[in-house]
């Protein structure tokens, strides 16, 4: 089947395979009337032989084989699995490895049993000195052949190994350090017209939301404490997709304090990891404890602007939004988040060998770099950049050289343009490096801030809205600097995917217009949001692909993870022409919008949107019209 | 190729309706031949009178489903026949598993979270998935794992960024995709690696025309069918493969397939989700 050129056959050569085929079908049909009356005599396991010769994937023979050798001879075959010893198999692949540098399954071999020998522990096996002497020996092999990938996919293992490392806690909202003013309405009044601090819910609680470096299971209240009020068990749910058990994000609720209105500011303390239990993926437990501490008063209600605050339309026009000077109190504020960031306490000490190694593959890669133009030494070149810039933001103590994020972004900019068929790939790594560029100081994210007031209706009250829109994003990153944003816009970027956007639990208006979201089920993350209420997905691809390429990766009956209320049948209510739409189905149900805007796709016919406002109840303005 | 005779029914009917054209087969004669492979135990023979075998049974439901003649089987029976071979275990034979029983709607006859647990232990260190634990990543097998734990929706275990990248990196200077590092390309990677990129997300990571150019290159123009590589000799399986792969990449004209069932999808949303 695999590797026959194709030729016409000349007549003799199709009379001699219609021959073949004849007398294999004979000896084919022998077989069967053996097999199925039991025949085992010596004659009929040759025939059997040379049927199996001709055609050694024929099952049943082989079944038959089996049956008659066992009938036969009525042996038991003992088949004795020798155990060899994981160094001398290490042995083998290093011979295996200097005959041969382009060989992936020694390489592969040897990554299993370093793995297992670093595990056992001992002292011949201590990571430091088993990951330096194999970053040496692939280096060799780097050198000699830059282009072989076999060696450059190990490099990419030691990589991961020199890099693994304890889960620590990130960033959390509300953040540490700062006064949350909550009320039920949503009227903001004084000194309290700060939006990036004021809270609304008539459901009179409010989101704690905790972001670790890495996914991770376990956060609980046994593991994490929480001193307020009362102090009642809370329930911690993963922020993840099919609520899987790891997570970075992690979210629980806490009521509104129950004196209302309270002149003084009530404190909160959460101590994250105070009991063991909190372990990644990777099975690294999270064992520094740490604490952030924030307080929260509940403004007087103001009984003559009780009207709702969503009753007005978000236009996102651009006269609508102003810039902030830097000098203004949200900018204090802004300062004073991130001054969380990681305190000493929340620093684990990142062994100091991980840093030296990294910097000497550095330069070795840059060495390598000078003399041949390979791609994917390039690729790796970025990533320990990166790494570097990680274990710095992690505490590692640095070796004295720095490394600018227009560097790791310009060495993209050159994959891109060496390596065209990948050009998607790069373009996701270089908006993971651009968004931690932006949100790496708080300068810079504060470029990207503007007020946002609805020149219509002055007395609503503004936003503070991040503005990320065109800048060719094609992935969203870095959200645990953006956990208190409430106003979002990622219009005008190349947006495929908005999986990260369920951390941020504040939002309540979101732009995504004109981006290359394909399809409904790329929105699932927006099920997690439960304040989201403007919505913006207008000029997009949805319902212009065949192909939906995330089906797969959210919770539907297609992957056996949606529980009693799939009641998809009862809305269609018997019209055809609704049966595709079970992924708006499974995205709408779940969402509470009160402004929809989606015109510029291929969906939306009017059957379609009497449809979603069956689902959405509280949708008043759909693409710009009043709805109800 | 007598003995895998219901696999390449499955390979022929599911192109024929990938091309708009399963029409032309009479669907009676077609049922009524299936369940002659049937055997009495419950499970299916690659032909009439072959021993039953899981790799069977699934093309026998699969070819049933594209008529939509799931219900001329005793479900019960299908979905209890255990396949019996143990020192022959491969990997497949999850997937296979897991494929036949959600198309019959009885997941629950296996223990899900110990077979989801089980793949998950096969993975490999550069994201991919080997044969059993420890052996080396390869495309056929990554298939059947990330397809496993797509229909038991579990790919949250799946790190989708390495394996995406693992996967991409198959495309090599000519277009085609290959299975592991350095060897060569093949049509039917087309489908292995296309469908695992397709399941999580990251098939732009390739350039997609230049693989369509490739399977179009595969062709015999003069006699059609698709063979593995250019100017090799075709056959069904991988006609199959390419017309699937083609259909992954929005080749127009095609209808589209499942990436994880391997069936088209209208066949697959009228199974799970016309309820």
């Amino acid at each position: 089947m695999h590797g026959i050129p194709r030729k016409a056959l000349t007549e003799e050569e199709q009379g001699a395979s219609s021959l073949k085929s004849t007398k294999l079908r004979d000896l084919q049909s022998q077989v069967l009337h053996f097999h199925h009356n039991k025949i085992y005599t010596k004659e009929a396991i040759e025939i059997s032989a040379k049927l199996l010769e001709s055609n050694p994937e024929h099952y049943t023979g082989w079944n038959y084989r089996k049956l008659a050798v066992q009938y036969r001879l009525n042996r038991r075959f003992i088949t004795a699995l020798k155990k060899i010893p994981d160094e001398e198999e290490l042995q083998y692949t290093t011979d295996m490895i200097y005959d041969n540098f382009s060989n992936y399954s020694a390489w592969h071999n040897r990554s299993v049993l370093l793995s297992n020998l670093m595990e056992k522990g001992g002292n011949r096996y201590d990571k430091e000195n088993v990951l330096g002497e194999e970053y040496e020996f692939v280096r060799n092999a780097l050198f000699t052949d830059p282009d072989d990938q076999s060696g450059w996919f190990y490099h990419l293992w030691l990589l991961d190994q020199t890099l693994k490392q304890e889960p620590v806690f990130l960033s959390s909202w509300p953040p540490n350090g700062s006064n949350l003013y909550l009320s039920l309405d949503g009227r903001l009044k004084g000194q309290q017209s700060l939006p990036i601090l004021h809270f609304q819910s008539k459901a009179r609680k409010f989101p704690l939301v905790l972001y670790f470096s890495e996914a991770v299971e376990g956060v609980s209240s046994s593991t994490v404490t929480v001193e307020y009020q009362d102090g009642d068990t809370l329930l911690w749910t993963p922020l993840s997709a099919n609520n899987f058990g790891f997570s970075q994000a992690w979210l629980t609720y806490l009521k509104f304090p129950d004196e209302v209105p309270s002149s003084e500011a009530l404190p909160v303390k959460v101590t994250i990891a105070h009991f063991p239990g909190i372990t990644s993926s990777s099975g690294m437990p999270c064992s520094q404890s740490c604490h952030i501490s924030f307080s929260v008063c509940v403004t007087s209600d103001d009984q003559e602007h009780s009207e709702v605050q969503s009753s007005h339309r978000i236009s996102w026009k651009e006269e609508n939004f102003k810039a902030r000077a830097t000098q203004s109190l949200e900018a204090n504020l802004l300062h004073s988040f991130s001054k969380l960031e990681i305190t000493k306490e929340n620093k684990p000490s990142t062994p100091k060998w991980s840093m030296e190694i990294i910097s000497t593959e550095i330069a070795h890669c840059r060495e390598l770099l000078s003399t041949t133009n390979c791609k994917i030494g390039k690729l790796t070149l970025a990533r320990l950049l990166m790494a570097h810039k990680t274990l710095i933001s992690y505490g590692s103590p640095g070796d004295g050289t720095e490394v600018h994020y227009e560097d790791i972004l310009a060495l993209y900019q050159d994959l891109m343009k060496m390596d065209p068929a990948h050009i998607c790939y790069y373009e996701d790594d270089y908006s993971l490096v651009l968004l931690k560029q932006l949100t790496s100081n708080i300068e810079s994210l504060l470029k990207r801030c503007d007020r946002y007031q609805e020149f219509s209706s002055p007395s609503t009250n503004p936003y503070l809205c991040v503005r990320l829109n065109g800048l060719s994003l094609s992935r969203i990153g870095s959200t645990e600097h953006l956990l208190w944003v409430q106003m979002l816009d990622l219009s005008h970027n190349k947006l495929r995917s908005i999986e990260g956007l369920e951390t941020l639990q504040l939002l309540s208006c979101l732009k995504l217009s004109h981006n290359r979201l394909c399809s409904f089920t790329s929105l699932e993350p927006l099920k997690k949001l439960k304040y989201l209420e403007v919505l913006d997905i207008s000029h997009n691809e949805i319902g212009a692909h065949s192909i939906d390429t995330r089906r797969y990766l959210c919770s539907s009956p297609l992957t056996h993870a949606v529980g009693g209320d799939w009641y998809f049948q009862k809305f269609v209510d018997g019209d055809v022409k609704l049966n595709n739409h079970w992924d708006a189905y499974l995205l709408f149900k779940d969402l509470n919008l009160v402004q929809l805007e989606m015109i510029g796709n291929a969906v939306g016919d009017e059957r379609f949107k009497a449809f979603l406002l069956k689902l959405m109840p509280e949708l008043k303005w759909l693409d710009g019209e009043k709805c109800r | 190729m007598e003995h895998l005779r219901l696999n390449g029914a499955y390979w022929g009917l599911t192109t024929l309706d990938v091309l708009g054209k399963l029409n032309a087969v009479d669907p009676d004669e077609v049922v009524s031949w299936v369940m002659e492979c049937q055997h009495e135990s419950g499970g299916f023979g690659g032909n009439v009178g072959h021993d039953p075998h899981m790799l069977y049974t699934l093309s026998a439901i699969q070819v049933l489903a594209l008529f939509d003649k799931i219900d001329v089987l005793d479900v019960e029976k299908v979905a209890n026949w255990k396949h019996n071979d143990e020192a022959n275990y491969s990997f497949r034979f999850s997937y296979v598993a897991i494929c036949s029983l959600a198309l019959l709607h009885r997941l629950d006859k296996i223990n899900v979270e110990r077979a989801v647990k089980y793949i998950v232990s096969c993975k490999n260190l550069d994201g991919g998935f080997g044969c059993t634990p420890g052996a080396e990543s390869h495309a056929g097998q990554i298939f059947c794992c990330v397809g496993a734990l797509a229909i038991t929706g579990s790919l949250h275990h799946v790190d989708k960024d390495l394996l995406g990248w693992w996967l991409c990196e198959r495309q090599v200077k000519s277009g085609g995709l290959n299975g592991r590092p350095e060897k060569l390309p093949d049509v039917c990677y087309s489908w292995w690696v296309l469908s695992s990129l397709i399941m999580i997300d990251r098939v732009h990571w390739i350039d997609k025309k230049k693989l369509v150019n490739f399977i179009l290159d595969c062709q015999d123009k003069e006699n059609g069918g698709i063979s593995d590589r250019p100017d090799d000799a075709v056959d069904v399986f991988h006609t199959y493969f390419g017309v699937a792969g083609l259909s992954l990449l929005e080749y127009p004209g095609l209808k589209a397939v499942d990436p994880a069932y391997a069936l088209p999808v209208d066949v697959v949303n009228r199974i799970f989700l016309a309820k």
